[in-house]
């Protein structure tokens, strides 16, 4: 038997190798026709469609619940734990919060929000190096957030690939922290393309490490020229009231009736 | 490595397609996929090599097209080939672009048997 086709004519045949990578490793001293015909199947598809469908209806999930939904993404230990933790505590009282933590392994996060009182789900990928939508869709079915809430979606650390999977998020949040190069943004464009928001934390470090701040805005800003840009620290609270007007401007107002 | 996501999603889809024109065998593939798309070309052959292994693309022959990536600088609207998405304008310098093309990452089609 043909290992490529699978068709069954002809006895002298050799296959040697079997299952590894190249079934044509072997001479045919037989002559056969294939039954069938190559046929061009013209596809045009998305690769990430799968993942952009299930992102859609998320969206859809969102906007009927009056969800605003944020994707926060950044490289490990920046600070996005923090930022939560922070305003979690702090707009306890304004707002209704839910949070999806991602991480590969380990609820420590989910452990730190949990902590807050706020709902928290943990989703771990394993060897997985992004959240996709498929994820998210799951974790919102178990945890059915509340209307007009906020939720925060947590992604894994890592700023390269969240950026291309879509979660149904309104806005995406980058974060950054000092003691990163200020140079981040040409080094991993992707991500600072596709947010709406530059969250620099850790700027009560400034005095002690060499980044530059004004240089790192005008990095952001080369890649995304509307990107907004908040500095803050999570330690001092220096500019958090920035990020909290921010977030009040985007919570669309509940629909009366 | 998100690569490896984008080769299994390829494969789910040749599977489907195949599956939907009867066929058993994906002979060829053929693929666009942009300059600023996100692929990381190495690692996408890293992860097709390990990824493909007993499934429908295992011996299926790949193409691939790259797509030059070009933009249209929303101040002057002048149009020109980019490298990176924090180029400028090579007319006015501004960084105000319309990505035009080179984002592309799909699979434009196949030949099964």
């Amino acid at each position: 038997m043909c290992a490529t086709c699978g068709c069954d004519s002809g006895s002298n045949t050799s296959i040697q190798h079997l299952g590894e990578n190249n079934g044509h490793d072997h001479s045919h001293d037989h002559s056969h026709t294939h039954l069938q015909q190559k046929t061009i199947v013209d596809v045009e598809q998305d690769v990430l469609h799968q993942n952009n469908l299930l992102a859609e209806r998320n969206r859809g999930y969102f906007e009927a619940k009056n969800i605003l939904a944020l994707n926060l993404v950044s490289s490990p230990g920046s600070g996005k734990t923090t930022l939560l933790e922070r305003t979690l505590i702090d707009l306890k009282d304004k707002m209704e919060f839910a949070v999806i933590e991602g991480d590969q392994q380990t609820t420590n996060d989910a452990d730190r929000i949990h902590a807050t009182g706020t709902k928290v789900t943990q989703i771990n990928t394993g060897k997985g190096c992004h959240l996709d939508s498929h994820m998210v869709l799951h974790a919102l079915q178990g945890m059915r957030p509340k209307e007009n809430s906020v939720l925060f979606i947590e992604n894994v650390g890592n700023l390269v690939c969240p950026a291309m999977f879509d979660l149904g998020e309104k806005e995406r949040v980058v974060i950054i922290s000092v003691t990163e190069g200020d140079d981040k943004p040409l080094k991993y464009p992707d991500m600072f393309h596709s947010s709406t928001l530059c969250i620099v934390n850790k700027i009560d470090l400034l005095p002690y490490v060499p980044f530059d701040i004004v240089k790192v805005k005008a990095n952001a800003r080369k890649v995304n020229p509307t990107l907004d840009i908040i500095e803050v620290s999570c330690t001092s609270g220096e500019g958090l009231s920035e990020w909290y007007k921010w977030l009040q401007s985007k919570v669309l107002a509940p629909q009366l009736n | 490595m998100h690569e490896l996501s984008i080769v299994m999603s390829i494969i789910g889809i040749a599977g489907e397609q195949a599956k939907q024109a009867n066929a058993t065998i994906v002979d060829e593939i053929e693929l666009d996929i942009g300059t600023l798309s996100g692929i990381e070309m190495n690692a996408l052959d890293f992860a097709w090599d390990q990824a493909v292994k007993q499934t429908i693309l295992e011996n299926t022959e790949r193409k691939i097209n790259r797509i030059e990536a070009k933009a249209k600088c929303l101040d002057c609207e002048a149009e020109f080939n980019i490298q990176h998405l924090y180029d400028a304008c090579p007319v006015c310098g501004e960084h105000f672009l319309n990505i035009l093309q080179g984002k592309e990452l799909r699979v434009k089609s196949l030949v099964v048997s």
